[in-house]
């Protein structure tokens, strides 16, 4: 496939400040300083992670994902890959990445684009949308709905043709694989552990996250 | 011509300007490429509720596209039908790339103050829809994804984006169609990824006219399944 830059990380998980495990269809939200090191691991593949990150101390500057597809010229995010603001900062880079590539095009499930998508009995099945609402009713601090835009989805393939078609291919990530990002500055990360079982980006079995901090280097 | 294609007014927008009205259900806005080359960035908000907006993930999804042209409707992040693309002769518009911020612009192509250069000052998308945004009571934090009409993005097999250049000629138009009472705020400057190294943006004709509402035969509707689901939620909204 190309596109993708597969690097492993140096860093030990024994090493790791912060270890925690996010079950499907759970949200997750927390700050991360500048320098630290973010993980997320697939643990046991396939499973979409739809992020947001915001400056922690200005949540209208937020991720940004026209913004870092045009800085890249690339609509994939890998090793290397800067992850832009709204106001054309650069929030955290991913510095390693063994899945290969992630999206950013796709957005977050809701209850709303399930009816339109899969039908309107599907209603009632749980979101990434209704967990990032949650999230940010819970975090308060000024966050609201509105500030839930667009999402990058590490895991998750959907490719797009020189045609112009947008296509949802199965997952080319597996158990363990794993994406680490530098903060760049302070930022508010949010997380929806992704319940969509109307499509192929979960596996149709959606599984656990794990979430690792480092403290910077030096 | 029928009276339910009459004009309702027609108006302009200048070149790195920008343009706001709220187009109510069942009246049609047709944008017009004056000089040909031009970009028109774009926002569109429900006006009953204005936390309710254009989805780019949204529009591509449940369409399958990563371009824009007659038959494609514009969804709103809770399943709605804001717009739909009733007529286009540019063939695709790019709802990829976003809109540049004052500190691209300045790189591109300079400075040029309104104290040396009066009204042809130097204008950015970012700066200009967030003044539009903030007259009805939103701001940057609102702007998610603008869509740039009349431009185009190709994307090759490995996902670089290209721009293509000469894309729009001189008289093209697209036209939206309001599903739903819809504040729409236009942006005439440079597309962000426009190679040409001078400011110089474009002017658009815009006219509006009352059109019939969408039939059960209508091509928007029956493109997908998933925008005759659209539909009828959008519908349902009036009821």
């Amino acid at each position: 496939m190309q596109g993708q830059h597969l690097v492993e990380s140096t860093l030990e998980v024994a090493q790791a400040v912060y270890d925690q495990i996010v079950p499907a269809g759970e949200p997750w939200i927390h700050e991360i300083r500048q320098g630290q090191y973010f993980r997320i691991v697939d643990m046991a593949g396939n499973q979409a992670a739809d992020t947001l990150f915001f400056n922690a101390h200005d949540y209208e500057e937020r991720y940004s994902a026209q913004d870092t597809i045009r800085a890249q010229g690339n609509i994939y995010l890998t090793t290397g890959t800067q992850l832009m603001s709204s106001q054309g900062h650069v929030l955290l880079t991913i510095v390693a990445d063994t899945c290969g590539r992630h999206d950013t095009l796709g957005g977050a499930c809701a209850t709303e684009s399930n009816m339109v998508r899969y039908g309107i009995e599907t209603r009632f099945m749980h979101a990434c949308r209704q967990s990032f609402v949650k999230a940010v009713i819970d975090w308060g601090r000024g966050l609201e709905k509105r500030d839930i835009t667009h999402n990058i989805n590490f895991f998750m393939n959907g490719p797009v043709t020189p045609d112009g078609r947008l296509t949802f291919a199965d997952g080319v990530s597996g158990p363990g694989k794993y994406v680490e990002m530098r903060a760049e500055m302070d930022v508010l990360a949010l997380i929806s552990n992704c319940p969509q079982l109307n499509n192929p980006c979960n596996a149709y079995n959606p599984t656990p996250l794990r979430m690792l901090f480092w403290e910077p280097e030096g | 011509m029928a009276a339910e294609d009459a004009v309702l007014f027609q108006d302009m927008v200048q070149p790195g300007a920008t343009w706001s009205h709220v187009l109510k259900r069942g009246s049609a806005l047709r944008i017009t490429d004056m000089a040909g080359g031009a970009n028109v960035g774009a926002v569109f908000y429900n006006w009953d509720n204005l936390t309710e907006r254009y989805n780019m993930p949204d529009t591509l999804k449940a369409q399958h596209i990563a371009r824009l042209t007659s038959g494609c409707v514009l969804y709103s992040d809770m399943g709605r039908i804001l717009c739909s693309i009733t007529a286009d002769t540019v063939g695709w518009h790019d709802p990829l790339s976003g809109c540049a911020p004052a500190a691209l612009v300045a790189t591109k192509y300079g400075v040029a103050r309104y104290q040396e250069h009066r009204n042809d000052y130097y204008k950015n998308a970012y700066d200009g829809l967030s003044v539009e945004l903030a007259k009805y009571g939103l701001s940057a934090r609102d702007m998610a994804a603008p869509v740039n009409f009349f431009s185009k993005v190709v994307l090759d097999d490995a996902g670089d984006m290209q721009f293509i250049a000469g894309h729009s000629q001189a008289g093209a138009y697209v036209e939206l169609r309001a599903e739903m009472h819809v504040l729409a705020i236009l942006n005439t400057c440079q597309h962000p990824l426009d190679p040409n190294p001078k400011y110089a943006p474009k002017p658009v004709h815009l006219s509006i006219r009352q059109t019939t509402p969408p039939g059960p035969d209508d091509p928007c509707r029956l493109s997908r399944p998933e925008n005759a689901r659209g539909f009828t939620l959008t519908e349902r909204y009036f009821l």
